[in-house]
């Protein structure tokens, strides 16, 4: 029989309402409040070895000693699973059931489950590393939702395939997927267009993602005295392509060294960018990434100095989380390098 | 107007000492084929190869896909402007080779060309796996420029599928389609009470090797302009993009332009499809406001309803699809965008380059970067070291056992953005 801890506030720990919410956490063996309902759901498949209850108030103002003590608590039962909640859609409660789950599963490599109003803070926080159930915003949805977490901590217990958001009633986690579908794209979109004119229901297959605004930095006061660096997602690399950069969806970036030189040129240079017509850049990768240009501006002193290495990557089919990250290493790595600004170019 | 489809369904293509159609077999002279190929002083030397579906063949890298067509009746020829003269296709009968394609390959032209595998796990990803293919594998003469060796490769494919058709020449065939399409002002009387559906037929001609041709014109330039469904079924858009190779709108996907096949089956029915809209996506944000202005100038004067706008490849042709979406609803004209998407292998990053709030309704064909290992086939036509270049693929692609660990963008087809396939997203 696989083995859960369970954790719970004051309240559903059955210890007591707000007086109590400074309790530090308390262990205590087998199944409390909802943990019964729950337990006659995983019937002789699991049981719910212990259940750990700790104060809200507690949990939040003292979350890191808090989650040390619950975990050093839950440690020795070796469970297969950590539940916690249902916590509805109060707040306090719904972080720390977020927050224990999440810390769980990285510590013991365990499935967890918690389940939440889709608007509590903990669900916001907490989606994408932890199945969050859809509950109703309070607890009079408990009779609802108890056979429904039964029924998916089975289910993930098990290694069973977990099926999409809408069939399991969990909250997505951000994850798109693909799947073969039965009609081809373009009779959905006619179904999806007919559907519109008429004013009919229909759903979009991709909402609009809301993308990050990053405003400029303000401007560099003295460009005469600045060193300035280049960054290209261009795919612009020594020839050979020593770090193997990809021709689409890189997933690294390469430094390369230009002290010396005044050109970039097609016997020393090339581009390994998968999205544009090489032709060009070949013959003089400075139309990609203008060395050419910088120098002479460095000469007639227009800036201070050209950083003596540039920064390389290729930006096709290239995903935000990647270029996010590239991005964050080289800002880093100029800040180090003392640049002040850096002159950005594609292809 | 009115064209009818002769439908010719391929069971096998074989070698033989004399080209020939008879019971379902294609049967192909190889010395004959490529004397006529051979025509073009750029090829030094072409081959042929056969793929069948389900055979445990890889076929690597392909630079584009196109069905075998060849006019049995009406004006001009196949391909205009390629094979035909330049004269208006679109209306008589044209014979099709159902189940069968050509895949050019040979020397690699450039990053952006794919593979089709015909058996498992990549032959999920493309409708080509279940066709029988003729690939031929075209080598260039010494020093050839890129741009000239792209349009060689080019022609020599079209060339290629226009003397398979021809075969079939006054054949029965297996079945037939008619489709007929009216003038504006006919259709607009005749289905007064239907919502009057434009399709906008976004091609990328941004020259660079990213370009498509409507009746032998590079149409990198044009101001967004109007062509029959009908010209479109018989070859007068062509590809000669190396865009990449999971959503460029190869050949046959103009051919056979799912879209239009669609409209035109639910014309007169519960829509009327006026006809298609042909804007291009430049590499300029000045030419991609102009297009979709205009695009947007001429479904207004068309009196569209709603229409349905596809891309081809991503990333900076997301401005002309989102600028399209924006401005043709702000005239009142309802869209459907259809569309892939770059989400990283785990599909947790935004999947678009650019968006507008109005595209409230968007059919996706699949996430381009998720990450497959394809296993090793018995035989490769062409030369699998290409993988390591090409987009999807990368400098340790090819496993130690033979298979290849790709995104599907380097599969051909694979998230085609006219909806050919049959694949979306879900959010998990």
């Amino acid at each position: 029989m696989k083995k859960i801890v369970h954790y719970l506030n004051q309240f559903y720990g059955q210890l007591g309402g707000e007086e109590k919410a400074d309790l530090k956490p308390i262990l205590k063996e087998g199944p409390v409040g909802p943990g019964m309902a729950l337990a006659e759901v995983l019937g002789q498949e699991a049981a719910i070895a212990a259940t750990v209850i700790c104060g809200d108030n507690y949990f939040a103002d003292h979350q890191d000693e808090a989650l040390a003590e619950i975990l050093d608590m839950i440690a020795p039962y070796e469970p297969d699973m950590v539940i916690a909640g249902p916590g509805f859609n109060a707040g306090r409660y719904g972080l720390a059931c977020g927050a224990v789950c999440s810390a769980a599963k990285e510590k013991f490599h365990i499935p967890v489950l918690t389940a939440l109003y889709p608007e509590n803070p903990g669900a916001e926080m907490y989606h994408k590393p932890v199945y969050i159930l859809k509950t109703a915003i309070s607890a009079t949805g408990m009779r609802k939702i108890i056979p429904v977490m039964g029924k998916f901590a089975l289910k993930l217990l098990k290694g069973e395939e977990v099926g999409f958001p809408e069939e399991e009633g969990y909250i997505p986690q951000g994850y798109r997927v693909n799947v073969h579908t039965v009609q081809n794209g373009a009779e959905r979109g006619v179904d999806m267009l007919v559907k519109k004119l008429r004013g009919e229901h229909f759903v979009t297959e991709l909402p609009m993602p809301v993308f990050d605004r990053v405003p400029p930095a303000p401007p560099v006061k003295d460009l005469t005295k600045a060193k300035i660096a280049m960054v290209t997602s261009g795919g612009i690399v020594p020839k050979g392509n020593p770090d193997h950069i990809e021709s689409a969806n890189a997933s690294r970036y390469g430094i390369y060294d230009i002290t010396g030189l005044d050109d970039l040129t097609g016997d020393a240079f090339m581009t390994v960018h998968g999205g544009y017509d090489p032709v060009y850049a070949t013959e003089d990768p400075d139309r990609v990434l203008p060395l050419d240009a910088m120098r002479q501006i460095e000469k007639e002193g227009g800036i201070g100095e050209l950083y003596n290495y540039y920064y390389a990557t290729v930006g096709n089919t290239t995903a935000v989380s990647s270029a996010k990250k590239f991005a964050t290493e080289i800002a880093q790595d100029m800040l180090r390098k003392g640049i002040q600004a850096a002159i950005l170019t594609s292809n | 107007m009115k064209l009818t489809l002769n439908k010719f369904y391929v069971k096998d293509i074989q070698f033989a000492q004399k080209s020939a159609f008879a019971d379902g077999i294609l049967y192909v002279d190889k010395k004959e084929l490529a004397e006529y190929l051979m025509e073009d002083p750029n090829i030094q030397s072409v081959d042929f190869d056969i793929a069948r579906p389900g055979e445990s063949v890889r076929i690597i890298p392909i630079k584009d896909v196109i069905q075998p067509r060849y006019k049995q009746s009406g004006t001009g020829q196949i391909f205009p402007g390629f094979v035909g003269d330049v004269e208006t296709v679109g209306n008589g009968q044209t014979n099709v080779l159902e189940d069968c394609c050509v895949a050019t390959s040979g020397k690699i032209v450039a990053f952006q060309e794919g593979i089709i595998d015909m058996c498992g796990l990549g032959a999920t990803y493309n409708s080509f796996s279940k066709m029988n293919i003729l690939v031929p594998l075209i080598y260039p003469v010494e020093g050839l420029d890129k741009h000239t060796h792209e349009a060689t490769v080019r022609v020599a494919g079209l060339k290629t599928a226009a003397y398979m058709a021809k075969q079939t020449l006054n054949q029965n065939p297996d079945a037939s389609e008619t489709y007929e399409h009216e003038s504006i002002l006919e259709m607009g009387a005749k289905y007064k009470d239907l919502p009057k559906v434009v399709y906008v037929d976004m091609v990328q001609c941004q020259g660079l090797m990213h370009d498509t041709y409507v009746y032998g014109l590079n149409v990198k330039g044009i101001l967004s302009t109007m062509i029959g469904p009908l010209e479109v079924l018989d070859g007068a858009i062509i590809s000669g993009n190396c865009a990449a190779p999971g959503h460029k709108n190869a050949t046959i996907h103009h051919e056979c332009n799912p879209v239009i096949m669609e409209l035109l089956k639910r014309h007169g029915k519960d829509l009327c499809f006026v006809g298609v809209l042909l804007n291009n996506e430049s590499a300029m944000l000045t030419e991609k406001k102009r297009a979709a202005y205009y695009t947007s100038n001429l479904s207004q004067l068309l009196g569209a309803d709603g229409m349905i706008i596809t891309e081809e490849g991503g990333g900076n042709p997301e401005t002309d699809l989102m600028l399209n979406c924006r401005f043709h609803e702000k005239k009142g004209i309802k869209t459907v965008l259809i569309t892939d998407e770059y989400c990283g292998r785990d599909g947790a990053s935004q999947g678009l380059a650019d968006v507008t709030p109005e595209a409230d309704a968007v059919v996706t064909n699949g996430n381009g970067n998720q990450f497959v290992v394809l296993p090793k086939m018995d035989r490769v036509i062409g030369d699998v070291e290409t993988v390591k270049i090409i987009t999807g693929g990368n400098a340790n692609s090819i496993g130690q056992d033979g298979s290849l660990s790709v995104e599907i963008a380097a599969i051909m087809g694979s998230c085609c953005e006219m909806g050919y396939e049959h694949m979306t997203t879900r959010l998990r």
